[in-house]
């Protein structure tokens, strides 16, 4: 039996990847969540933080958000801020998190940007390491 | 009759005229096949997330809970209209068909006593509309010191929009652009972008009612919805610079052709007048031997 599925990661420049994987661990808004095949059709959106794909090579892409679906075990991952690891890795990380750091002492955040921005920190703070 | 040396001129200078038009045709052939390129990447993006909304909406039982953005107001007084325009010109009638398109649907809304609000998005289109419908524009955006269009000026148009609908500053929201359908034929579109369009296709309510949302509906549509704006933007970013640099290559490629058939004209002139005067001359110098 197969044991994979398709993915597409698509931003509005280009393709990112489209292939056939066996797993893919997304940061979901509410958690992280792995994927297998067969996985029941969803929709959900992502909070910023590390996508994993497992297939016949392994590859790992930072998102800040991005919408999800899966349906008929095609996985469509749509965001206009992913980027691979390797590529962010060679940007200036630490004025990013800077950056985060300080809007987040801001005082009119509402909850969401807080949940949202405190996750990309650490995330950030995670790949910097 | 013009003397040689005018003549001279004049043809001198529709050649240097033929020489910067035949280098704005190569430009613009290359900028083009990038534009092309950037407008067929990003398809599938806009694509899908259609297709995610059309799934989305399709599962919201209750329409008068349903987020506004996708349902609308209810109403259909305030139009907002987005013209998307160049900030170059030179193009054939890449511009002044958008506007064109626009204004036809301006007199339209007007007529039928609806408010109209306007946001420019490019010089071009602003120089055109500003002297009739000058007291509608509300927003000018400028993007002329941009030197690559990216999805993030895209979102920045999106949430203004976004911004403005929240505060019931409209009802419906179209944008202007053109379509790119090759190099030679560009198709000035109106879209609708608020509400979200929907097909009313058959449900299929099985299939539909399986999907597992998370954290629910209207969470995801609140974030979707924005960012599906900002998508059609960008969508019709790269649409309409394909077609400017289309449509420039073309009208270039006019320009060029057009210089040469003059140069050939006045080439001809040339050399007549040139004769005339050397007959001339011999004339008068036989005429004179004559009469010795």
């Amino acid at each position: 039996m197969e044991k994979n599925f398709n993915l597409d990661i698509i931003s509005p420049e280009s393709i990112l990847i489209s292939e056939k994987v066996n797993s893919v661990t997304i940061p979901s808004f509410e958690g992280e969540m792995t994927i297998l095949v067969d996985h029941i059709p969803l929709i959900t959106f992502l909070r910023p933080g590390i996508i994993k794909v497992e297939g016949s090579k392994q590859s790992q892409f930072f998102a800040e958000e991005g919408t999800v679906e899966f349906s008929n075990n095609t996985l469509i991952i749509l965001s206009s801020t992913i980027t691979s690891l390797e590529n962010i890795k060679n940007q200036n990380i630490s004025k990013i998190i800077e950056e985060s750091k300080s809007q987040l002492t801001q005082d009119n955040l509402s909850d969401k940007a807080k949940y949202i921005l405190s996750h990309k920190v650490d995330t950030l703070l995670k790949i910097n390491q | 009759m013009p003397s040689l040396d005018d003549l001279r001129k004049r043809i001198s200078s529709v050649k240097s005229t033929q020489k910067i038009t035949k280098a704005m045709k190569m430009v613009a052939a290359a900028k083009l096949r990038k534009a092309q390129e950037m407008a067929e990447k990003g398809r599938p993006y806009s694509d899908k997330m259609d297709l995610i909304i059309q799934n989305l909406s399709k599962a919201i039982n209750d329409p008068s809970n349903a987020p506004k953005l996708l349902v609308g107001t209810g109403e259909d007084k305030t139009h907002l209209c987005v013209v998307m325009t160049a900030d170059r010109g030179l193009c054939g009638g890449f511009n002044t068909n958008i506007c064109k398109l626009a204004k036809k649907y301006f007199d339209e809304a007007i007529k039928s006593s609806k408010n109209l609000k306007i946001i420019t998005v490019g010089t071009k289109g602003l120089d055109q509309l500003k002297r009739d419908y000058g007291q509608y524009i509300i927003k000018r955006i400028n993007l002329k010191d941009k030197k690559k269009l990216s999805f993030l000026d895209a979102e920045e148009i999106g949430k203004q929009i976004v911004e403005l609908f929240k505060n019931n500053e409209f009802d419906k929201c179209f944008i202007f652009y053109n379509k790119f359908k090759n190099v030679i034929s560009q198709i000035p579109q109106q879209q609708q972008v608020i509400p979200a369009k929907v097909e009313n296709k058959n449900k299929k309510d099985e299939e539909v009612s399986s999907y597992e949302f998370e954290p629910d509906e209207d969470e995801i549509l609140d974030d979707l919805l924005p960012k599906n704006i900002s998508t059609q933007i960008f969508k019709a970013f790269l649409e309409n610079s394909a077609s400017e640099q289309g449509s420039r290559m073309t009208a270039m490629d006019n320009a060029t052709r057009n210089a040469g058939d003059l140069v050939d004209k006045l080439t001809i002139n040339y050399n007549r007048s040139r004769q005339a005067a050397i007959t001339k001359e011999l004339i008068e110098i036989i005429s004179g031997a004559e009469s010795l």
